[in-house]
């Protein structure tokens, strides 16, 4: 993959002096003793990044740590005080009047939290506002808005009001004005902000839908934490400006940077980060023929097990449990059950990528979950005690799975 | 008592008479002459529209506009009392008043507007613009007659000159903040999305501001028609010129005679074009559709009365 904008030592100071401002935070003092000293609001100190094509960057942090400055500053909305910011190359920190313009109109666009429609007209205008910008003739532009509304399941509504439209469809026509211009990179400063929570959650698969198909270069500002799991390759934590991790959400998760990022992370959705894999231990499993339920009975008690998988050459036949098994063998003593009967076949399986969240159902019922690859083949199980335990974030992160050693030195890691 | 003109007396008078007249007046007078030569033909080509157009298609017009953005209440006002002022015969002066008003609230559009774009624009030329504004407003406009006098002459134009210092400033003062008030984060994203200064102005910041441009407007007739009886003091005719004329015979009857036609006129511009700003409706209307409006109730009579309310 190619990188598609890269920032490095971008700065934003707001008032004061700028190169003053610079060297009081290259002394290492803080925004708040800066701002007490000089009257300067640091706005962004020294964030560097490098966002790929086709990728979605989330970028989160609490209220007033810089996230909006920063997003503004990558389509030169806000100047930066200093730095660097490369797309495809050309540096819009550098860049005069005309050249920023050209550069938004054809390869940058923005959504923004409050939707920012223009009132006054009608849908199918407002989406092609990139287009007339760019003095594309109105018939022209009147067909791509109408194909960009059909995208976003609003041509029924192109010749209405935004003010008609309800809070998510306006967002929805915020996002096809992006897309109209073809743009490259798409700028989202908390697009789903101001949105219920289901409508959020409609949108955010929307969003997630349409980069199926377009894959364009998002970044993504949100403040919360479960949008940027949902939504985030890499996700980057600010704080007082600046950066302070960079990483997947497991990696915040597992290794936060620093207490601000611990305490980010602590009520994070966990069901969300966290997959099969995290959880998964090797199965114990014993072939169908030739097992007799009482050589099955003690493989259980050697390895502390209470169930495990019978297979049938490749394919996963079954599951046993040491209750029913037990059970039979007290009552069956004239006619010896085999494992064939006692077996339960209707086991729960998932794939390595599925979300705890969505193994929680099936932990319900108290049998592991058998892991398997898309040609049905046993690679792991999960037991439903780890789902639950990981899900309230007091066990050992994959304490269990395959690469053991690497598992050990995450979890020394400092919280 | 000690007082600061024991001290030093300043002939203040002195210096303005010769600033005015020693300097001002010999060496600027053609430019000021010059100057007035487009507003005496917009008056020109205005009043001998209004006094050619018959009455009662006048007439008709107006009423159908009231109909149109005041309602049926208005639209029999208008009839009336225009009827009673063709009665009382001040029919042609109330035209030549009406085309002063509309000359005096155009030239102050063409002026205001832009001059309320840029103050808009820069904080700067704002800062310099509004204690301009406030001098223009609380001046007293006997003060500035006589400059504009020595100036331009007496008639019509030096008239409407005064008429146009009095009436500015609301419509500048207006379109400033209705440009001020157009929403940042809508700013925003035409700037986000490559916009131009003019392709901005044009597309969100005039037509958002349409609005309060038009009561801006409204204030400026109002300002307008206040000025009517000093500026004929100067030589404007029109109704202003019958009272001025009542006043100098003690003659109440002409006096009062001229004061009613301005307040039937008043009331009948006024309620026009506050109807018309408030059905400026922002959701609904193009700039160019709102100007359109504009100018087919200020100018031609035959679309107005076509155009049925609603
Ligand atoms: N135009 C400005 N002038 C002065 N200070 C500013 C300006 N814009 C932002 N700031 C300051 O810069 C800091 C970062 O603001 P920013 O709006 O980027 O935060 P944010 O992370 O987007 O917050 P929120 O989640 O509330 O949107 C804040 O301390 C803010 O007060
Ligand atoms: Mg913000």
């Amino acid at each position: 993959m190619q990188t598609k904008l890269s920032v490095s030592h971008l700065f934003k100071i707001f008032g004061g002096n700028i190169s003053a401002t610079l060297q009081l935070l290259r002394e290492g003092k803080s925004k708040q003793e800066i701002l007490a000293a000089t009257g300067a609001t640091v706005g962004v100190q020294d964030a560097s990044f490098q966002v790929e094509e086709g990728e979605i960057f989330v970028v989160m942090g609490l209220s007033g740590s810089g996230k909006s400055t920063l997003v503004r500053m990558l389509n030169g909305l806000i100047t930066p005080s200093a730095g660097q910011i490369l797309i495809d190359g050309e540096d819009v920190a550098q860049a005069d009047k005309a050249a920023l313009r050209r550069i938004r109109r054809q390869k940058i666009s923005m959504i923004f939290q409050h939707f920012a429609l223009f009132p006054h007209w009608t849908v199918a205008d407002n989406v092609a506002y990139g287009l007339k910008v760019r003095g594309v003739p109105p018939a022209q532009r009147r067909a791509r808005a109408l194909e960009v509304l059909e995208q976003v399941g609003l041509a029924p509504w192109a010749d209405s009001l935004p003010s008609d439209l309800s809070g998510g469809m306006q967002q929805r026509v915020g996002l096809a004005r992006g897309l109209a211009a073809e743009p490259d990179i798409l700028l989202m400063d908390e697009p789903f902000g101001a949105l219920d929570p289901l409508i959020r959650r409609e949108m955010q698969m929307e969003l997630l839908n349409l980069q199926k198909t377009l894959k364009k270069t998002i970044v993504f500002i949100t403040h919360d934490l479960n949008e940027a799991l949902l939504l985030g390759g890499r996700i980057a934590i600010m704080k007082d400006g600046r950066i302070v991790q960079t990483g997947t959400a497991q990696e915040i998760v597992t290794a936060p940077a620093d207490d601000y990022v611990a305490a980010f992370v602590a009520d994070i959705d966990r069901g969300r980060v966290f997959t099969a894999d995290d959880v998964c231990s090797a199965p114990v499993t014993i072939p169908l023929q030739g097992t007799s339920v009482r050589d099955a009975l003690r493989i259980m008690e050697q390895g502390g097990a209470h169930a495990l998988y019978v297979m049938e050459g490749e394919r996963v036949a079954g599951v046993v449990t040491y209750r029913d098994l037990a059970a039979s063998e007290l009552e069956g003593g004239a006619a010896p059950t085999t494992l064939q009967q006692a077996m339960i076949t209707e086991f729960p399986t998932a794939s390595a990528g599925t979300s705890l969240h969505d193994l929680y159902g099936p932990a319900g019922a108290g049998l592991p979950i058998a892991v398997t690859d898309d040609r049905d083949r046993l690679l792991a199980v999960v037991q439903p005690g780890d789902v639950l335990a990981h899900l309230s974030g007091d066990a050992a992160p994959a304490d269990a799975a395959a690469p053991a050693p690497i598992t050990e030195e995450t979890d020394d890691q400092p919280r | 008592m000690i007082s600061p003109a024991d001290l030093a007396t300043l002939p203040f008078d002195d210096w303005v008479n010769a600033f005015v007249r020693g300097w001002l007046v010999p060496n600027f007078r053609p430019t000021f002459r010059a100057a007035q030569v487009p507003i005496s033909t917009v008056l020109g080509w205005l009043d001998t529209f209004f006094r050619f157009v018959p009455m009662i298609v006048m007439t008709a017009a107006f009423a159908a506009a009231a109909w149109k953005t005041a309602g049926r209440g208005m639209a029999i006002f208008t009839l009336l009392g225009f009827a009673f002022i063709d009665m009382i015969g001040l029919w042609n002066d109330t035209m030549t008043t009406l085309a002063m008003i509309v000359t005096s609230v155009l030239f102050c559009a063409v002026m205001g507007i832009p001059a309320g774009i840029l103050a808009a624009r820069s904080d700067t030329v704002w800062r310099i613009m509004r204690p301009v504004l406030d001098i223009m407003q609380t001046i007293p406009s006997f003060v500035y007659l006589v400059p504009i006098v020595m100036l331009f002459g007496v008639g019509m134009a030096p008239g409407i000159i005064a008429t146009i210092v009095f009436a500015l400033p609301p419509v500048v003062r207006l379109t400033n903040l209705g440009i001020r008030n157009v929403r940042g984060d809508l700013i925003e994203a035409a700037e986000a999305f490559g916009s131009t200064g003019w392709q901005m102005l044009w597309d969100l910041q005039l037509p958002l501001a349409l609005r309060t441009i038009m009561a801006g407007l409204n204030q400026t007739l109002m300002l307008a028609l206040s000025m009517v009886v000093i500026a004929a003091l100067i030589g404007a005719g029109g109704l202003g010129l019958v009272v001025n004329t009542g006043l100098g015979r003690l003659d109440v009857g002409g006096a009062t005679a001229g004061g009613v036609g301005i307040v039937i006129l008043a009331i009948v511009l006024d309620r026009i074009t506050q109807g018309l700003a408030e059905r400026t409706n922002v959701g609904k209307l193009s700039l160019g559709q709102a100007l359109a409006n504009l100018f087919r109730l200020r100018g031609s009579s035959a679309a107005a009365e076509t155009k049925k309310a609603g």
